[in-house]
């Protein structure tokens, strides 16, 4: 951003602005629209419920997978949703680190995001595990078997990764919630709401002490979620990596999955925050220019994603080793073909329309473009575990997948496990910074009188 | 008074004026000062003299009782458990890098929020500036300055005097 162009329009007041946003919870005022959204919800998550259920009773054969595909969707969604996840992070931590203040209108709503997209993320290894009821055998305790967790496996790595990015998420939002939610405790009028939002704001006064140590507290934490989110990433790409399957024993994998989940991750912030702004008339906080530098992120990761992609290739290539080659043209040609090809595609071609000025300043062209590119990453995904697993070096392991129903049950209600907190979470908590906002309106009208 | 009084408060339209009040004060010779603003304002530590937070050390604490315990944990599980994996090493660094920097991270994040809140009193949920007829704003536009009571120089009409002199939109007493 240059100096002299302010993101927020600068003749609003901030106490317009704190009112406009706490009256999102206190009075919501889109409550049919939001009722109809919760219904498609609810019925989501009661699929997934039944998808479950149905799972826990009958077990992980009612899925397609099989020897040799024996990870497909649940780890492919795993995957997805987890790189969704990162987005929230990196948008809130990365971008308040660097100063770009852009990233006060977006913050909250991308972190509450990758709380339940993390969640979604969590469920799947627990469903895989085929008899989840020994979930604990994860974690080390003094068992009368003797035996101990195995340190040395990604397996093992992988639930230490996500349960810690789940809590400290978990941390750095609230602790970026508090002033907020003392903001909407000094507006609520009905007795319910100031209980809720009294409690939930631990009596935060915005204390010239507090502030201090709160600051501190809150820009050491972005800069250890920074690490993390690539930590996480890279660790659930050595479950793959570490292995030895031929298109998965690569180098190239960390940083292609850690890009790979920005990109998918910040597509989903786009759809969130164009259906928030029409949905609340936020136009005043989630500017056109908001949507534009959204626009320029999302086409900068996309192209480092498909650097990722060129790379693959060319690792292949360049190995010269007869599987590696035979899994790269099983990708190109083979049965799952589309799935690459469609991930080509979805990802890269509506992208470069970004390239243009107008059409990432244009909300639903922006909302079409990011929709494609969830699709392309979840089939990328998708191509990443099946055309790697149905061939692998023996002729004797060779098999095919074919999703079943409750596969297909299962991830859609996944998205309902998502939504439907996040719909709750945007009845209750402001979804914008409100102090943030106030802080950069302020910095901006300040400019102004000396500029 | 017969109550007892736990301060002055007084109302400030912008960071500036109340940045500019805390000076005064602080040359008035106050120094039991608190300030109260919907938004940290930049500068007021210094004019205030308040202590540099330590909340960084609490950070360094959790980040080396995480990596100490993730380390800990690996090499005694593999100690009291020698699993021969194809000839591989039964302590290898680099494969417990990930756990180990998990906790650190998961340690250092949770002590510093933890330690920040404790450090500030909270939760605590009822305090005497809340009593303030205009201290509502204090979450939205306006700025505070709070001169404590048990302040050497406190005196409740001098200090409300000083404070309107030094701009405030209002000033009032708050009770303990």
């Amino acid at each position: 951003m240059s100096e002299h162009s302010d993101i927020l329009p600068t003749r609003q007041s901030m106490g317009g602005m704190t009112d406009q946003l706490t009256g999102i919870p206190l009075h919501f005022p889109a409550d049919r629209r939001w009722v109809i959204a919760m219904t498609v919800a609810s019925a989501m998550l009661l699929l997934l419920m039944v998808s479950v259920v149905a799972l826990f009773t009958r077990g992980v054969g009612i899925w397609g997978i099989n020897i040799p595909v024996n990870w497909a969707f649940a780890i492919h969604n795993y995957v997805w949703w987890l790189g969704i996840g990162h987005a929230g992070t990196l948008i809130s931590a990365l971008l308040l680190l660097t100063g770009s203040e852009w990233r006060n209108s977006l913050n909250r709503f991308a972190e509450t995001m990758t709380l339940f997209a993390v969640v979604c993320a969590g469920i799947y290894p627990f469903l895989h595990l085929g008899r989840p009821w020994y979930v604990y055998w994860m974690f080390p305790y003094p068992a009368t078997m003797g035996v101990w967790p195995q340190f040395r496996s990604p397996l093992e790595w992988d639930i230490w990764a996500v349960l810690t990015y789940l809590t400290v998420s978990l941390a750095f939002w609230y602790t970026g919630l508090i002033p907020d939610l003392a903001a909407a405790r000094d507006r609520a009028t009905r007795r319910g709401w100031q209980v809720f939002f009294g409690i939930t704001a631990l009596g935060w006064r915005g204390s010239a002490r507090h502030w201090q140590r709160w600051q501190q507290a809150y820009r050491l934490t972005a800069g250890l979620a920074v690490p993390l989110v690539v930590s996480v990433h890279s660790e659930v790409s050595l479950l793959f990596a570490a292995g030895q399957i031929p298109g998965w024993h690569s180098t190239i994998f960390p940083p292609y999955f850690v890009l790979g989940a920005a990109f998918s991750g910040f597509a989903v912030v786009s759809i969130i925050a164009v259906s928030l702004r029409s949905w609340f008339g936020l136009k005043n906080l989630v500017t056109d220019d908001h949507l534009d530098l959204l626009g320029k992120v999302l086409l900068a990761t996309g192209l480092m994603t498909g650097y990722g992609y060129v790379f693959e290739v060319f690792d292949a290539v360049y190995s010269g080793e007869a599987h590696e080659m035979q899994t790269l043209v099983d990708r190109f040609t083979g049965a799952y073909a589309w799935t690459y090809w469609g991930a080509v595609i979805f990802n890269f071609i509506p992208l470069q329309a970004l390239w243009w000025r107008a059409v990432r300043r244009s909300g639903w062209m922006l909302l079409l473009i990011s929709v494609s590119v969830v699709i392309g990453m979840w089939l990328e995904r998708y191509m990443i575990l099946v055309t790697s697993l149905y061939r692998d070096f023996l002729v004797s392991s060779w098999s095919h997948f074919t999703p079943s129903f409750w596969d297909w049950s299962t991830y859609f209600g996944t998205i309902g496990l998502f939504l439907v907190p996040f719909l709750i979470a945007v009845r209750l908590v402001p979804m914008i910074s409100i102090f943030e906002s106030k802080e950069l309106l302020h910095e901006e009208k300040e400019g102004q009188q000396h500029g | 008074m017969a109550e007892q009084l736990y301060g002055a408060l007084a109302e400030f339209k912008s960071p500036e004026d109340l940045l500019a009040a805390a000076r005064k004060a602080r040359e008035a010779g106050y120094r039991n000062l608190d300030a109260f603003s919907p938004f940290p304002v930049d500068g007021l530590d210094r004019i205030l003299r308040f202590p540099r937070p330590t909340i960084s050390f609490i950070g360094l604490g959790g980040a080396i009782a995480g990596a100490s315990t993730a380390l800990a944990m690996q090499f005694f599980t593999n100690y009291d458990y020698p699993l021969n994996v194809g000839g591989r090493p039964i302590y290898p660094i680099s494969a417990f890098a990930v756990v180990t920097f998990e906790l650190t991270i998961l340690f250092s994040a949770l002590a510093m929020l933890f330690g920040m809140l404790w450090q500030n009193g909270l939760p605590r949920l009822s305090y005497p500036v809340f009593n303030g007829k205009r201290f509502h704003r204090a979450s939205k536009d306006r700025f505070f300055l709070c001169v404590g009571a048990d302040d050497a120089r406190f005196d409740a009409g001098e200090t409300l005097a000083f404070l309107s002199g030094a701009g405030a939109l209002s000033v009032e007493l708050v009770p303990e």
